[in-house]
């Protein structure tokens, strides 16, 4: 419990970081540092991109799997960090 | 509702009769509508209500104590983490070197061949001349002729040919003078008329329309004496004026629609009065339309002449003279950027000339291994020149880049190349070699296409006045002649070095030995 709060620390002391969002496998949202429509939101919307990209990389070649994502957008970069039973989403802005 | 039975085609009989069947099917009616799914929060399990906070806050929090849970989103964060930083540390987007030529200069330069176009005859002859159609490029027109001194002619076809650069199988027409062509030109504001000058000193005129005779012949009696280098066609309100030269010391001006005569003739004295014993025999013209009253001869002394066609007195047409080549000049190209220089080949090296001044070249190729027998601007890179020389190489300097070596080599053919022409697009160069051979080379793209920066940098080059132009050629010097000097000073120095050490060396060893004897003797 206290490692998780501390990487959620961590990652939120980045700079440049605008939310974070701990979802599990069914896209439900577990623990997020963003208002609540914004992280449901994202959890769900995110869900499926990340379901459609694994398949992608599977399909493509059954011994890969998807490590990362990241969506690079025009304000900024939405990361993606899947997992067996979770995914974490971090908003980023670089802003350099 | 008739179900059609299917039948087994094995063995099918086929009946006259209309088919039936026993019974029917069907489904029972499904109503479908389309609709989007608004899946805003999924995957809640059942006895979760999504609305009833406690319910939710207390499924969350029975995630959260999940020892999986705990494991995998450490993890999760140091991947996360890292790619934080990446972003914050660099802008892994960002667009760098946003130059367009960044391909360009990346690759090295290159060539290849397209076609060659061979001699049909027997007997090969060198290709003397080449000369691209006015429109497009797409024809290839090329002078043969041996230019050994007294080789039987009987056996010699007299032919020249135009080639269709996609065909090389066979000409497309054949041109039948009455001796073999030297040099031949398409007429630039008609494409359809060529102008050739022949071994015998004569000048014949084509209309390719009129087939392969030449439609009109000037007289033996009225032109040169000798074989005639180069003609040129010149602006005129008509388009029917060019001219030519020879090596028997004479430029003529002709008017094609009546080649009995020649219109106008200077002799290349340079003592100005017009003594043909005393001139110098001529092999190169150039002439730019944009300068309509200029032109410049090279001759087999090495000289370059600048004349002017419009002066008063035969005496004054010759204006003044470039020396520098220690051999037959056989190439003589404006800058089609800075028409102010021109370049020349022969002898053994190509030098770039600035029109005003007269002592010396303002740049000069180093001496090369083989003669040198054509060189031509390129038409869309102001800094690039090619070379034609008699070990069959074709050399593409480029000023700006490399001054001492060409940018790039291509050995066309094991025989001499004879003459070099460059298609207006600067993309395709045709070389004739001594065998008879024309090979079309295309270029890449790096070197055809103009560069940014180009125009500025030549221009700080050519606009070269007098006291520049003395250190700049005391600094190329250096660069080209004297890097070996250079070089040698380097060996030399490092030679000493060596030396040196290897004497302190012996010192030393020589040194430590009394030590060693001391010390045995120390032991005795």
């Amino acid at each position: 419990m206290a490692e998780v709060e501390e990487t959620l620390k961590r990652i939120q002391s980045q700079k440049g970081v605008q939310g974070v969002v701990i979802a599990n496998s069914e896209g439900i949202p577990i623990k997020s540092t963003l208002d609540n429509s914004s992280t449901v939101q994202y959890a769900g919307l995110i869900h499926q991109l990340l379901l459609k990209a694994r398949s992608t990389v599977r399909d493509i070649d059954p011994q890969n799997d998807l490590t990362f994502l990241r969506v690079r957008s025009k304000k900024n970069e939405i990361m993606i960090a899947p997992d067996k039973d979770y995914f974490l989403i971090v908003i980023q802005n670089p802003s350099d | 509702m008739l179900a059609v039975h299917k039948q087994s085609t094995r063995g099918c009989c086929s009946t006259l009769s209309t088919m039936g069947s026993h019974g029917l099917v069907n489904t029972e009616r499904f109503e479908t509508e389309s609709s989007g799914v608004n899946h805003t929060e999924g995957g809640w399990p059942k006895d979760v209500d999504p609305n009833e906070m406690e319910q939710t806050i207390r499924f969350r929090k029975k995630v959260e104590k999940d020892e999986g849970f705990m494991n995998s989103i450490p993890q999760l964060g140091n991947i996360m983490v890292h790619c934080i930083q990446q972003n914050n540390a660099l802008d892994i987007y960002q667009e760098y070197c946003t130059e367009e030529d960044d391909g360009d200069s990346a690759e090295p330069p290159s060539a290849k061949t397209i076609n060659v176009f061979r001699d049909p005859n027997e007997v090969k002859r060198t290709v003397t001349c080449l000369s691209w159609h006015p429109d497009g490029g797409k024809k290839l027109a090329g002078a043969y002729s041996s230019l050994h001194f007294q080789t039987s002619h009987t056996s010699l076809c007299q032919d020249s040919y135009i080639w269709d650069i996609e065909n090389p199988n066979r000409p497309e027409l054949t041109l039948k003078p009455v001796s073999p062509l030297v040099c031949i030109e398409y007429n630039p504001k008609d494409p359809h008329t060529l102008v050739g000058g022949t071994y015998s000193g004569q000048i014949a005129y084509w209309d390719t329309r009129r087939g392969s005779q030449p439609v009109e012949l000037s007289s033996v009696e009225h032109s040169h004496r000798d074989p005639v280098y180069k003609i040129i066609w010149l602006q005129s309100k008509t388009g029917t004026d060019a001219f030519s030269a020879s090596t028997d010391g004479q430029v003529l001006w002709w008017d094609v629609r009546k080649l009995s005569e020649p219109t106008e003739r200077l002799v290349l004295d340079p003592g100005r009065e017009g003594n043909l014993e005393r001139a110098l025999g001529a092999i190169c013209l150039e002439y730019e339309p944009t300068m309509p009253t200029k032109f410049m001869v090279g001759t087999e002394q090495g000289v370059v002449l600048s004349c002017n066609r419009k002066a008063k007195t035969p005496a004054e047409k010759l204006v003044c003279t470039y020396e520098g080549h220690h051999g037959p000049v056989h190439a003589l190209h404006r800058n089609p950027f800075f028409p102010k220089n021109f370049l020349t080949a022969g002898d053994w090296a190509a030098r770039i000339w600035s029109e005003d001044i007269r002592d010396s070249a303002i740049m000069w190729t180093r001496y090369q291994m083989s003669y040198l027998t054509d060189a031509c601007w390129s038409p869309v890179r102001p800094s690039v020149f090619f070379t034609a020389k008699m070990d069959g190489v074709l050399d593409v300097w480029d000023i700006l880049f490399k001054q001492n070596d060409p940018t790039l080599s291509v050995k066309v053919c094991d025989e001499p190349l004879y003459c070099l022409r460059v298609q207006d697009s600067g993309r395709l160069v045709a070389c004739g070699s001594q065998g008879g051979s024309a090979t079309l080379l295309e270029f890449c793209s790096g070197l055809s296409t103009l560069q940014k920066n180009d125009k500025t940098l030549l221009a700080a080059v050519s606009s070269a006045d007098r006291k520049d132009v003395l250190s700049f050629n005391f600094y190329l010097n250096l660069v080209s002649d004297g890097l070996d000097a250079y070089n040698v000073q380097q060996l030399m120095t490092r030679a000493e070095d060596d030396f040196y050490s290897v004497v302190e060396a012996e010192l030393r060893r020589r040194d430590e030995q009394p030590q060693v004897t001391e010390h045995i003797k120390g032991l005795e």
